[in-house]
């Protein structure tokens, strides 16, 4: 199966003059495939913000090569095509909402495309009911909390029809509300509606929920693995300036005071099964 | 101090006749009343267009009191070209104060000139009352686009328009935010003369203006990766039509302006 982005050994340096070259990427490789949801972690100025912006061509690299559905990035005749298969929500809700009502915002997208009134109507009406904004049509951006921006900014995404979504700190300025908001909507669009979701966070409580983890530090990728792999190296994580999620932590401090965890939980529920098991066996 | 509360535009939701008229028919009417009003010359023209413009208002059922609000601002200027009309223009004397000379005919000119005036701002203020700003943005847009090819930027004006609108009260919250945060730190906006107050600005206004670049540039890049690529070929999502309703309104304002203008 042809994957919807591909990374190839990508560099990718902000010109600053000669001697303020700042390497951001280095050789990086990543696949995202569709319905994946693949989030992508790593301390300030490790590069994965830098590494979003290749994915739509916001940014193009200075060596390798990014393909959208097989797309080079650096086609300018293909441009549009890619930023229709891959929409970006970043972080400032207030930054991104273009529109004074709601389904105008969400029929931005749709309108640049030239897609025809009805069928915008459409995409508008349905693209709402999947972010749970239906009611909310004639809204103004500024009535909204800050979880319902994003989710109208993920409408707006998902009225163009991508194959993927890329959530540049999309959750970084929202409250633990409107982060769990925002990140429910997106595991549904990737779970159901079979759209890949690349999540950047600095929240390791949400890389938890990703099927796939990529730790990146000084524009390498220096992890990556499936959630449960990753978050059993504590001492790796925080030689990245990382941390492992509060729940992990208690178990591997329990792990270390002679508690025999069965797994490297990595939410409550998790853990408190298995403690729940452990006590369980001893009570008989 | 306190920044006033969000308010755009003026429209005052309804569903009135007029409200329910395309944006473009508003628009144009509106036109064609300020070109009758600077053609007719008879006070019996005045009278006509005076009724049309009441018999409008109370059919919008928009409170008379807003509309009148829109003569606010030019009150000194009416005020000020009666007073000239009345003493400066040349006839027969009507009185005398000191060495200024009213006259019937500065008169008659003064309060034609006023009323002129006023059911101008009535009528164009009559349009923004009933149309709310988005879709009063959508019939401009429309309205100017054949003057594209004389290189008028139609779509591009619409567009800033609609992001001022976006943008107004998410910035005037942002200056309540940092007057809030200046006064914790003992800023003071309230006493002192003018210069001292204007001066006082200076800390709200250069936070203002860096962070509204930070989010235009932060804006611009959100649109381009919506594939934002100016007006050709876009479509919209709401499609203005005019309706039997628009022509049956245009048709006969046309016609009565038309009478107003012949009449003596």
């Amino acid at each position: 199966m042809e994957p919807i982005i591909s990374i190839e050994n990508v560099s990718y340096a902000y010109e600053g003059g000669e001697q303020d070259r700042v390497d951001a990427l280095l050789d990086v490789n990543v696949r995202v495939d569709a319905g994946e949801f693949v989030a992508i972690i790593g301390h300030n100025g490790s590069g994965k913000s830098t590494l979003a912006k290749h994915m739509n061509a916001i940014l193009l690299p200075t060596r390798g090569d990014v393909y959208v559905l097989g797309m080079n990035t650096r086609d300018r005749s293909k441009l549009w095509s890619i930023r229709q298969a891959v929409g970006m929500v970043f972080q400032n809700p207030d930054n991104q909402i273009v529109a004074t009502t709601v389904e105008e915002d969400v029929a931005f997208g749709p309108e640049n495309l030239g897609v025809p009134p009805d069928e915008i109507r459409r995409r508008v009406d349905e693209a709402l009911a999947l972010v749970d904004m239906t009611g909310y049509e004639q809204a103004a951006p500024h009535q909204l909390s800050g979880g319902q921006k994003q989710r109208v900014a993920i409408a707006g995404v998902i009225a163009m029809r991508p194959r993927c979504i890329v959530l540049d700190e999309a959750t970084a300025m929202l409250d633990p509300v409107g982060r769990q908001e925002v990140l429910r909507t997106v595991r549904r669009l990737a779970s159901e509606e079979g759209i890949a979701v690349v999540h950047i966070t600095h929240f390791m409580s949400e890389a938890v929920l990703a099927d796939r983890v990529i730790v990146m530090d000084d524009g390498r990728i220096a992890l990556e693995g499936a959630p449960r792999e990753v978050f059993s190296q504590p001492d790796v994580l925080r030689q990245l300036q990382l941390d492992v999620p509060q729940v992990t932590e208690l178990a591997l401090e329990l792990a270390r005071k002679g508690v025999r965890m069965p797994r490297t939980p990595l939410t409550v529920q998790e853990l408190a099964a298995d403690i729940h098991a452990l006590l369980g066996g001893c009570a008989g | 101090m306190k920044v006033p509360s969000v308010v755009i535009g003026q429209y005052i939701p309804g569903d009135s006749l007029l409200h329910r008229l395309d944006p473009r028919t508003k628009i144009l009417l509106a036109l064609a009343m300020v070109v009758a009003l600077f053609t007719v010359e008879s006070p019996w023209s005045y009278l006509m267009l005076a009724v049309l413009v009441a018999a409008a208002v109370l059919s919008s059922r928009v409170p008379v009191k807003m509309v009148l609000r829109g003569l606010r601002p030019i009150a000194f200027i009416l005020i000020l070209t009666f007073v000239l009309h009345l003493f400066m223009d040349p006839g027969e004397e009507l009185f005398t104060i000191w060495r200024l000379r009213a006259t019937h005919e500065g008169l008659r000119i003064g309060l034609l000139t006023v009323v002129r005036l006023t059911l101008l701002i009535m009528a164009t203020s009559l349009v923004t009352l009933t149309t709310s700003p988005i879709v009063f943005t959508d019939g401009l847009e429309r309205l100017l686009n054949p003057l594209r090819i004389v290189g008028v930027p139609a779509h591009e004006l619409a567009m800033m328009m609609t992001i001022a609108l976006r943008f107004i009260p998410t910035l005037l919250e942002e200056t309540d935010k940092i007057m809030k945060a200046q006064m914790a730190r003992g800023a003071d906006f309230e006493s002192g003369g003018l210069v001292n107050r204007a001066k006082s600005m200076i800390p709200i206004l250069v936070p203002l203006f860096v962070s509204a670049f930070r989010r235009a540039d932060e804006l611009a890049v959100a649109m381009e990766a919506r594939c934002y690529r100016g007006g050709q070929g876009r479509t919209r999502l709401r499609q203005l039509r005019f309706g039997p309703a628009d022509a049956v309104v245009a048709a006969a304002t046309i016609v009565y302006l038309a009478a107003a203008v012949v009449v003596r």
